[in-house]
């Protein structure tokens, strides 16, 4: 059964592509197991670092287990405050992770409303949508992020803020990121939409919105797709940036990035392992997510066809 | 010894499934001062070989094995001699003007930079050369069009400076690649006239590739026909159209609307080279069972008044709003110029012109994809456009259906052929039941001649006929009275052609369906119509009965036509 | 520019209280009031935004709340480090993207394509403070060679200081600008090698190999110069990119730009520097698209001649 399967999707041209591409089948695994670990992060780590209980702080700077005074019970060793590494970059992949999609997702409905509907009806509205695309687009997505969180700091008080701040953050990062789903579904709805089936569908009699989102939406998904892969990891690098900057979540439920932030203190002191493990986590993550991203823009893009 | 020789010339094409043969033992010969044509449907190699000649074959497609001899120099040798070779001693005309110029740098630069590539010259002299060029190409003014961009010109006038790249360092011989696709008749005929000019002046050998049967009559000395990579014909060109011995030569030219005549249906013939005339009747009962006996009552069932449609040509945009904002004197654009006619039950009448004509702009203001800024339209004696000029969805939509120009575009790709056929059944008939809905995409997929197992594939498993006849039962879904018909079948090969008319003047008599059938094929229109009309830059020349234009045009225009259109009778 | 003014206006007046920044959480009433007569927060709102608009023009964003300075005095001082930073990362960025980009896109398929391919793809991967963090570690910590932070030396010319002329200054710049300039420059390189990959199949180029061009001129005139004119769009947001980014950089490197002053402001909103550095690099956005668009119409024809035609 599963075979049967297996060689069905092995016999389209994308399976094809995709089993052929030793980086795509490596970093989609990679990434799964990441997704995997962070999704039953309660039951993959070995520790949960959040419990006061299973901390302690006697365990502090504790080095990874091949140095000399590391310990098998934390293999990549323990941070300033006694926590196991380990542990807490799989907590810490969660935060990123769930940031990440989040906005992405956000992003995108957004996007790819402003832009399909840009794309189709044409006119002053469309306009005015690109040229907000434009002016957002030129805004870059960290200093808007900033931007945000600044204002949402100024009008939040600051104990609100840390509950808020992960919402906030989703907030910043999608915000930034919409104008690039936009753009591409606008561009390919203005292909689609010069296409004679959806003519055909005008004749008929469909009413507009069903024509943009039965029958055009579902023919520009690809592009948006590869977007939304790349998508994601440049919104984890933003959400890891802005909280090893100090902006984002707050370090009580601490990124990839927060633990950066914190190990940076001690990378002059030696304890280079506290900043190694989280930045190795982190590129390893951005890294397979667009590997895949990239394999899939050129698997789908009809121009480039390869042998 | 002849001047070109290819000998046992195989190409392949290797895949992930399978290796394609593009070309399997070929072989010709041509003479300096012939003109050779090679004829074939898509598919069927014919370009390949050409650009297997220079070498230019893309990958991964290899010859693996044969010979291209040109004066005696092995072609299939190094990279160094066949460069040297490209462009000093063979010429190559694309297909598309538009796009076989560099955008970015003036004709002066394109020309100079090719003879000098050859040529041990100046560049005064480099540029003497090229303005002569221009000139014996026909370009007007040629010292000063030399500094201009490509975009400057107009599609003939490009592929003028094409041909004068092409000869530009005195070729032996020239390879014209669907040379006149891409262009008007008018065009085509002039640029044909240069190209057979130049053959005789400069002695040239020359090979046309093309899909055009009335090229080949009128232009060509000698005559390919290929199929699947195989040459399965080659001789004289009368006497291999006159006598064709082949299937695929035979199915060619019978499939080739005559010019001269209308004839009732289009003979076909089949693969094992019977020819078919039946239709097959019985299939539209169901069909029209379901929509109940219409009657032709002669009666008049759409009326054009007066209608005009401008662009103005900012509209389509540039995106540079400081540059565009300083020009307020737009340019504007007449595509439909106070155009009136009537359409009669029953009939079929033609609108023909060339590209620009506004003949398509006609049938997106039937249908109500773009509303015109002037005029009255009347569908069974109610307006189509309301005081706003807003369309009257309900009035007619449904009745008026659509068949486009581009089959591989005309159907959504992310539905299945049952639920393309189905949709618009559903949506005149919001309680059907899906027994009846069925039942009703059967008749429908069953009168345009495709299986039933067909309804669970996607449009990209089926060819460009295939999906023309699913494109006729989605727009016969909605039992549609006016059947607009844009260019059906321009997409398509001659033979394909020939079945999607037959199908369409099936369904016409059987169905009692009133047709506008646009094209700028005058044979095809000269087959399908009643009555024609003639379009030139948005305005009408002449409304006539289809014989009386042929045998007795009045308009300049039309007289021109008439003329220039390719004849494949000519030579027989 | 206007939208900016008015948004970072609404900030400076509507987004928290001013005052109680200004003069703590326990001062008096009086004390209070004494403080937004001075500031003229009394007066109507328009009365406000143009007095406002009025002040940026001049140059007088008006007074940090946090450092307690004239916020154009701070600007003034450390805009010269980020536009130098950004000036020699863009340089960076660009020349050796378009250089890696070219070489990707023409050679497809070969061995040392595919090595800069996965590299530019680990560039993308890589944010922007971790490739400063293994920097320094790297330069400084491990091997000693280069400063981990600060400009080094500068020299003052007029009112820029500049770290161009000595040699700590420019040690200096080395790891910041290499940290800002990989993302970018990986970005340009997967611009160029797509935009490249996609001319060499257009119909021109074919032509051009049917008229027996050589393949060197082929590809570096008549490729080239199609291929360049998405870099000149790019070219724009990028360094509008590299002035966002060259924040994290300053923040990593300690680089006394105006980036860390504007993460600063954030962290204790400090509305005034923040509302300035907002209208100041939209004004430089501003600048640099206007640049781009002037661009565009000398290097295409096709844009230029439809305006004069008309």
């Amino acid at each position: 059964m599963l075979l049967k399967t297996y060689n069905k999707i092995y016999d389209t041209d994308i399976g094809y592509s995709f089993f052929n591409s030793k980086l795509a089948v490596i970093s989609s695994t990679i990434f799964f197991i990441i997704l995997f670990c962070s999704v039953f992060a309660g039951i993959v780590a070995p520790y949960n670092p959040f419990d006061p209980a299973s901390v302690s702080l006697m365990d502090a700077f504790t080095p990874p287990v091949w140095s000399e005074g590391g310990s098998f019970s934390f293999i990549l060793g323990t941070d300033q405050q006694g926590r196991d590494m380990f542990s807490t970059m799989i907590y810490g992949s969660r935060i990123s992770l769930i940031v990440g999609f989040a906005s992405i997702i956000f992003a995108m409905i957004l996007g790819v409303f402003l832009g399909i509907t840009a794309g189709y009806i044409g006119g002053r509205y469309e306009i005015i949508v690109m040229r907000l695309t434009d002016v957002q687009l030129t805004i870059p997505s960290i200093l808007m992020a900033l931007l945000v969180d600044g204002i949402a700091r100024a009008i939040i008080s600051q104990s609100m803020h840390d509950e808020m701040a992960i919402y906030v953050l989703i907030f910043a990062i999608g915000i930034s990121e919409w104008p690039q789903f936009a753009r591409v579904s606008r561009a390919s709805t203005l292909v689609e939409k010069n296409k004679e089936y959806v003519s055909a569908s005008r004749i008929i009699g469909l009413s507009n919105i069903l024509i943009m989102f039965k029958h055009i939406l579902p023919n520009i998904l690809r592009p948006i797709l590869v977007i939304a892969t790349i998508g994601l990891a440049l919104a984890i690098i933003t959400e890891s940036t802005l909280s090893f900057l100090g902006v984002g979540v707050p370090p009580t439920t601490p990124s990839l990035g927060t633990l950066i932030r914190f190990g940076n203190n001690f990378l002059f002191s030696g304890e280079w392992w506290i900043t190694f493990f989280p930045a190795i986590f982190l590129i390893v993550l951005a890294l397979s997510i667009n590997l895949l991203g990239d394999w899939m823009r050129d698997a789908l893009n009809p121009k480039l066809k390869k042998r | 010894m002849s001047f070109l020789e290819v000998k046992n010339l195989n190409i392949s094409y290797p895949t992930r499934k399978e290796t394609i043969v593009a070309s399997k033992n070929v072989e010709f010969s041509l003479e300096r001062g012939e003109i050779l044509g090679i004829v074939g449907e898509s598919g069927s190699g014919k370009s390949t070989i050409a650009n297997a000649i220079i070498n230019l074959i893309d990958p991964p497609g290899e010859i693996t094995d044969g010979s291209i001899k040109i004066d005696n120099i092995e072609l299939r040798s190094n990279e160094e001699i066949i460069q040297n070779i490209r462009g000093n001693k063979i010429g190559f005309v694309f297909q598309d003007p538009q796009t076989s110029l560099n955008p970015l740098f003036k004709i002066k630069d394109q020309l100079i930079e090719t003879i000098q590539a050859h040529l041990n010259l100046s560049y005064q002299d480099s540029l003497k050369k090229s303005i002569q060029l221009l000139k014996e190409v026909g370009i007007e003014n040629a010292e000063k069009r030399i500094e201009d961009y490509p975009h400057q010109f107009s599609g003939g006038m490009r592929q003028r400076v094409v041909i004068a790249l092409a000869i530009s360092c005195e070729p032996d011989l020239i390879i014209a690649d669907e040379p006149t696709t891409a262009l008007d008749v008018s065009i085509q005929y002039q640029i044909l006239e240069l190209l057979k000019d130049l053959t005789k002046k400069r002695n040239l050998g020359v090979i046309i590739i093309t899909h055009d049967m009335g090229v080949i009559a009128e232009t060509t000395n000698k005559v390919i026909v290929m199929r699947y990579g195989h040459i399965v014909e080659q001789g004289e060109t009368k006497e291999l159209l006159t006598n064709p011995k082949s299937t695929e030569a035979r199915s060619l030219v019978i499939s080739v609307p005559p010019t001269n005549k209308k004839i009732d249906r289009f003979k076909l013939i089949s693969p094992d080279g019977k020819e078919i005339t039946s239709s097959s009747k019985d299939l539209t009962k169901n069909i029209i069972k379901t929509w109940g006996i219409r009657e032709n009552k002669n009666q008049k069932l759409l009326k054009l008044e007066e209608v005009t449609k401008v662009f103005d040509d900012n509209s389509l945009g540039s995106g540079f709003s400081f540059i565009s904002n300083k020009s307020s004197n737009d340019k504007i654009v007449k595509a439909v110029d106070n155009v009136s006619f009537e359409l009669f039950e029953g009939e079929t009448l033609g609108l023909v012109g060339e590209s620009g004509s506004g003949k398509s702009t006609i049938a997106k203001i039937i249908t109500g994809l773009i509303s015109p800024n002037k005029g009255n339209l009347i569908y069974n004696n109610e307006p189509l456009y309301n005081s706003n000029k807003k369309y009257q969805i309900h009035n007619s939509r449904g009745q008026i259906q659509m068949i486009f120009q581009d089959p591989y575009s005309s159907l959504n790709p992310r539905f299945k052929v049952k639920d393309i056929i189905a949709e618009p059944i559903k949506f005149f008939q919001k309680n059907i039941s899906n027994n009846d809905l069925l039942q009703n995409v059967y008749d429908l997929i069953d009168i345009v001649g495709m299986t039933r197992q067909s309804l669970d594939r996607y449009p990209h498993e089926f060819s460009g006929g295939q999906r023309q006849r699913i494109s006729i039962a989605r727009a016969l879904a909605t039992r549609p009275r006016l059947l607009i018909c844009d260019e059906p079948t321009s997409a398509l090969d001659v033979s394909i052609q020939a079945q999607i008319l037959n199908l369409l003047k099936d369904i016409q008599d059987e169905l009692h369906l009133t047709m506008l059938f646009i094209s700028h094929d005058l044979p095809v229109i000269r087959q399908m119509c009643n009555r024609i009309i003639v379009l030139k830059n948005g305005a009408v020349c002449e409304t006539k009965d289809t014989e009386e234009l042929f045998n007795n045009p009045e308009h300049e225009y039309t007289k021109e036509l008439i003329r220039l259109m390719p004849k494949i009778e000519s030579i027989i | 520019m206007i939208v900016v003014a008015f948004v970072s206006f609404s900030l400076f007046n509507f987004v928290g209280d001013p005052v109680n920044s200004m003069t703590g959480e326990d001062a008096s009433d009086e004390r209070r009031a004494e403080v937004r007569e001075v500031l003229g927060l009394n007066d109507p709102v328009y009365v406000q935004f143009s007095r406002f608009l009025s002040n940026i023009i001049q140059g007088d964003f008006g007074i940090s709340y946090q450092l307690k300075r004239e916020v154009s005095d701070l600007i003034a001082e450390r805009m010269p480090a980020t536009l130098e930073l950004v000036f020699v990362s863009a340089l960076i960025a660009i020349i050796s993207g378009v250089i890696l980009g070219v070489y990707t896109g023409i050679n497809r398929d070969s061995f040392i394509s595919n090595i800069i391919l996965v590299i530019s793809l680990a560039g993308v991967s890589l944010p922007t403070f971790i490739i400063g963090i293994m920097l320094i570690y790297l330069f400084s910590v491990i091997l000693g060679v280069l400063p981990s932070f600060g400009r080094g030396e500068v020299t003052q010319i007029g009112f820029w200081t500049t770290g161009f002329l000595t040699t700590s200054g420019l040690k200096a710049l080395i790891l910041p600008s290499i940290t800002l300039s990989l993302f970018q420059m990986t970005y340009v390189i997967r611009l160029v090698r797509a935009e490249m990959m996609e001319i060499l199949q257009t119909d021109y180029i074919k032509f051009a190999k049917a008229r027996g061009i050589k393949r060197s001129v082929i590809n570096y005139k008549h490729a080239l110069k199609n291929g360049l004119i998405p870099v000149i769009t790019i070219t724009g947001i990028n360094i509008g990119t590299l002035i966002a980014f060259s924040i994290i950089t300053e923040t990593v490197f300690q680089w006394p730009g105006m980036g860390s002053l504007f993460i600063k402001a954030v962290y204790f909103v400090d509305i005034p520097i923040m509302s300035a550095y907002m209208i100041m690099v939209a004004f430089i956005f501003v600048m640099i698209n206007f640049i781009v668009d002037m661009t565009y119409y000398f290097i295409d024809p096709r844009i230029r001649l439809k305006e004069e035609g008309s």
